[in-house]
């Protein structure tokens, strides 16, 4: 049939102008645009300005160089990062520590966590239902909690101060490979990251229906040769994803290697960017920052090209199709033993070293005599800790905690509203430029590690911008880097309940003669909310085991309990440390118990 | 004659690259039901939802009751909340979280009318749809159908002069469905509103409009009384699209020669008298006749064709017949049961006052008389 082509020629600019008016009436367009100048400065602006700060002398260079003139561009601290003599030492050594660590961890995490969730979905081991619940619980934990524990355990006398417990109960001195550097934060890694595969091996398993195992078994195949052929193919995809996940992860991770490895020198990129910020060559951090967020974007990129390509063949047929359960007969109590011993290993142990340190009089003292309340009830008492009570009675401790549940509270409940607002956005104007943009930018922080995130932030707001003052040593920045860095998690919760309710809804207010305002308050924020509520209590674990994003941003006005158990366990206080580590942990457990009560989680 | 009271002149709608709505133009008169009909992805929702204003047209103009509410070229656009038109939608779009009551009252209260007055209107419309008894209840607490009723409760309440409606009835059994058409008409007889339905059933089109507009490819292909898109369809894709079975098509070229001065469709095969006025022979055409519009005779005659029976679908009282004449398969839709069985020999009549002939190339109809 002979179509009337559309005239898009032979519109005067009137029309243009009116047209771009109607468009921008349009509430999506409004929020698209407001978030869009929000991310521009919450996530795009950082990113320039430390770029640009790696290429002007810095105050504290004229240190390093005789040539440095404040302000002035320079070339000097890439060439002092990529090609001077101590390039070895400030980028080479600690990439590789990074990569060797990095890739250590995930394959460790990957064979224990995939090894689990194989067991528990796939055979009739007892208590599955409990060792499915209980393997969630070290990644509950913040990392470096392991890392505490850790030493507690294994400190040698190496760096001075009180030896740990391994120590007191066998007289043996522990040698150095064992307390610090590669192999224990290997371990502790390890222990912290196996649940994160085993939480999307468990997922991939449970939805590939058994019936595709049984026709290979109906074929004459054996166990092995199924699990090899069938079953493997079809989790491989969650397996590498898990893989690659934890990579960047742990390449992003600051506590754990600095705890453990900064005694010895064993410097990652993460603990390098550190040190060289916290000594005042800020733009190598950045540099260092910058490497770690290309290394890091680079890894998600591939496992995002990787998930979209094998998606395809992920055969999930709808729901209810029946697991068979592979006997293990006398391997049953074995198995369990060692799973048993692995929790041991990665909840207790460590949970009972933290609290019988909280109870030593003498840090080096395990003994039950010298056992004592003081750190947690004491009174200030010049004799201990140089006059500091116990971190129940410690009036900074107590404000701290207040600023870490502040913290939380402030940044999941924006964070979450901010989502919110990027699904509607995202969602209302499908396949259009801007809601690509903002969908977009706000998943960027994702990206970029926690400590180079930190640097980002440090960079742009240590001075004023604009009309926007400095915001560094205020409580606005550190809640402005956290709600920045979980924005990603939120949106993408915001757009799956976005999604779900579907734009209907709000139309049919609209054709009811209701406001925007009217359609968001009774239509879509009542529907989203309760999608949004278990994001809120994610959000706010998060930010209250969140020391890698934030160490470089708090002052002693806005401490918060992680970064004070950072500057007790510096100072060799182990008892305040682990005492605060405790407290953290009740609280993060406590939690992921309330979140569990309001359903499904949403990623992690 | 009164005023139309939805005007839409020369619209258009480009998502991207795509053309959803193309050049459209028609008006509708003060209490008609006009039904857009068409294929899904024809443009047919596009319209309705820019009519409602939940849509920004590339280009055109849309006016309610002479007032325009569209204008690409006077930069006008009243956005739906200020149209006061009614619109119901194919998921019902019932608030989970409100209970009937609260989803009927919403548009009221956004009005700021006052609560007893509320309660008056809403309970009124609640007791006219029989949703006595479920005013407290969730929407997810309901059957199909009483979210139906409660959807054009909440759109009825208002008392808009235009409903919208976009496959109101398509989510439900097909039972029910016969129930909510008749329903529906009544409701459009007794409120006297203006309405635009939108449907891809051409059964619920035939059934309930006063006017079709068979919609394809975003441009209207035919506006008309059911009747007239029935009998006198337009062009041959309104003449395939309505009617089931599909109506028989025959590709031939004119001939003439003829005393009466009517035409005849010749093929390799046969010919076929009709009752189109002559025209100059060897033009191609297309003769299309209706399955129920062919019998079955005993003897052959002016416009028999002999044939074999291929299948034979007996539905109640009517029988669906596939015979086959050389390349042709014929469908026959017979008002009775038969006895005949496949291989059969049969004679076809296709009376030419049945007859309809199409422009091959225009692929319009061409004048019966």
């Amino acid at each position: 049939m002979p179509k009337p082509a559309v005239s898009m020629e032979k519109r005067g600019t009137t029309i243009r102008f009116s047209r771009v008016k109607n468009y921008v009436r349009q509430p999506h367009i409004v929020i698209s645009l407001i978030l869009l100048v929000i991310l521009l400065i919450i996530v795009i602006l950082p990113f320039a300005k430390m770029i640009e700060d790696s290429f002007v002398w810095q105050f504290a260079d004229t240190r390093l160089s005789r040539n440095a003139e404040p302000g002035g561009l320079t070339l000097f601290h890439w060439k002092r990062v990529f090609a001077s003599a101590l390039t070895q030492n400030i980028l080479f050594r600690p990439l590789m520590n990074s990569v060797s660590t990095s890739l250590s961890v995930s394959l460790l995490a990957m064979f224990i966590g995939s090894f689990l969730a194989l067991l528990v979905s796939r055979t009739d081991l007892p208590f599955k239902k409990i060792i499915a619940t209980m393997a969630v619980l070290p990644y509950v934990i913040p990392s470096y909690i392991h890392a505490l524990a850790w030493l507690n355990l294994f400190k040698n006398s190496r760096i001075g101060g009180a030896a740990g417990v391994f120590q007191y109960l066998t007289g043996i001195t522990p040698p150095d490979w064992l307390s610090y550097g590669y192999f224990p934060i290997v371990v502790t890694l390890s222990i912290h990251y196996f649940p994160f595969t085993f939480l999307l091996v468990s997922a991939a398993l449970t939805s590939i229906d058994s019936r595709l195992e049984e026709s290979g078994e109906i074929l004459g195949a054996t166990r092995f040769h199924i699990l090899r052929r069938i079953t493997f193919p079809l989790v491989l995809p969650a397996l590498l994803s898990s893989f690659i996940l934890t990579f960047s992860r742990v390449l992003g991770t600051f506590g754990t290697p600095y705890f453990l490895g900064t005694p010895v020198r064993y410097y990652t990129l993460a603990t390098q960017i550190y040190s060289n910020i916290i000594n005042r060559i800020p733009s190598v951090g950045y540099i260092l920052a910058f490497v770690l967020i290309i290394i890091s974007s680079a890894v998600i990129y591939i496992n995002q090209r990787m998930i979209g390509k094998s998606k395809s063949f992920v055969t999930i047929a709808g729901k209810g199709f029946r697991v068979t359960e592979t006997p293990l007969g006398k391997l049953s109590y074995p198995l369990l033993c060692l799973i048993i011993l692995l929790f041991i290993a990665s909840v207790i142990l460590p949970l009972v070293l933290l609290v019988w340190q909280t109870l030593t009089l003498y840090p080096n003292d395990y003994s039950i005599k010298h056992l004592t309340l003081l750190f947690w009830i004491g009174e200030a008492n010049t004799v201990f800790a140089e006059g500091e009570a116990g971190i129940l009675l410690n009036p900074a401790i107590i404000r701290a905690a207040w600023n870490s549940i502040k913290l939380a509270l402030v940044a999941s409940v924006i964070a979450g509203f901010l989502g919110i607002f990027v699904g509607y956005a995202v969602v209302k104007g499908r396949n259009t430029k801007l809601a690509y943009a903002v969908e977009q930018m706000s998943f960027l922080p994702y990206l970029v590690p926690g400590i180079a995130f930190g640097a980002l932030y440090l960079a742009l707001f240590s001075h004023r911008i604009g009309p926007l003052p400095a915001l560094y040593g205020t409580f606005a920045l550190v809640a402005l880097v956290c709600i920045a860095k979980n924005l990603p998690f939120t949106g993408r919760a915001g757009i799956t309940s976005m999604l779900q309710i579907g734009s209907e809804l709000e139309e049919a207010s609209e054709t009811l003669g209701a406001r925007w305002i009217t359609r968001f308050r009774k239509i879509i924020l009542p529907l989203s909310i309760q999608g949004a509520i278990s994001g809120f209590i994610l959000v706010f674990i998060t930010v209250m085991r969140e020391l890698s994003l934030i160490i470089l941003l708090v002052t002693p006005e806005t401490r918060t309990l992680t970064t004070m158990t950072f500057r007790y366990q510096e100072q060799g206080y182990t008892q305040f440390s682990s005492a605060i580590s405790v407290l953290i942990i009740i609280i993060v457990v406590f939690g992921e118990l309330i979140s569990r009560r309001f359903g499904k989680k949403n990623g992690i | 004659m009164e005023r139309s009271i939805i005007e839409v002149e020369n619209l258009t709608k480009v998502f991207g690259a795509v053309v959803a709505v193309d050049n459209v133009t028609f008006s509708i008169d003060k209490k008609e039901f006009l039904i857009l009909l068409g294929p899904s992805g024809c443009g047919k929702t596009t319209i309705l939802r820019m009519i409602a204003g939940l849509e920004i047209p590339t280009e055109g103009e849309i006016r309610l009751n002479g007032r325009i509410i569209f204008s690409s070229k006077k930069g006008i656009f009243v956005p739906a909340r200020e149209r006061d038109v009614g619109l119901v939608f194919q998921s019902y779009a019932l608030w989970p979280h409100m209970t009937v009551f609260q989803n009927i009252a919403f548009g009221l209260k956004v009005k700021r009318e006052a609560a007893p007055e509320i309660e008056k209107k809403v309970m009124d419309i609640i007791s006219y749809m029989q949703l006595e008894g479920l005013k407290d209840r969730y929407p997810q607490e309901m059957s199909g159908g009483q979210q139906q009723r409660v959807a054009l409760a909440r759109m009825l309440v208002s008392r808009p002069d235009i409903l919208l409606m976009d496959e109101p009835l398509s989510n439900l059994d097909a039972k029910l469905r016969l129930d909510m058409r008749a329903e529906i008409k009544i409701i459009h007889a007794q409120t006297g509103a203006t309405t635009v339905y939108v449907t891809h059933d051409q059964v619920e089109a035939q059934t309930m409009a006063s006017n079709i507009a068979v919609i394809n490819r975003g441009i209207i292909e035919q506006i008309a009384p059911p009747k007239t898109i029935y009998n006198r369809p337009a062009n041959l894709f309104v003449a395939d699209f309505i009617g089931s079975p599909s109506i028989n098509l025959i590709e031939g070229k004119t001939e003439s020669g003829e005393v009466d001065g009517r035409m005849s469709v010749r093929n390799e095969w046969f010919s076929l008298k009709t009752a189109c006025r002559e025209i100059p022979a060897g033009r191609s055409v297309v003769a299309a006749i209706r399955p129920e519009n062919i019998s079955i005779v005993p003897s052959e005659g002016l416009n028999t064709l002999p044939g074999e029976v291929l299948t034979i679908l007996p539905s109640g009282p009517e029988t669906v017949l596939r015979v086959r004449y050389e390349t042709y398969v014929f469908s026959l839709l017979l008002m009775q049961q038969v006895t005949l069985s496949p291989g059969q020999k049969v004679h076809l009549y296709l009376p030419p006052e049945n007859i309809l002939v199409f422009d091959k190339e225009t692929e319009n109809l061409l004048p019966l008389d």
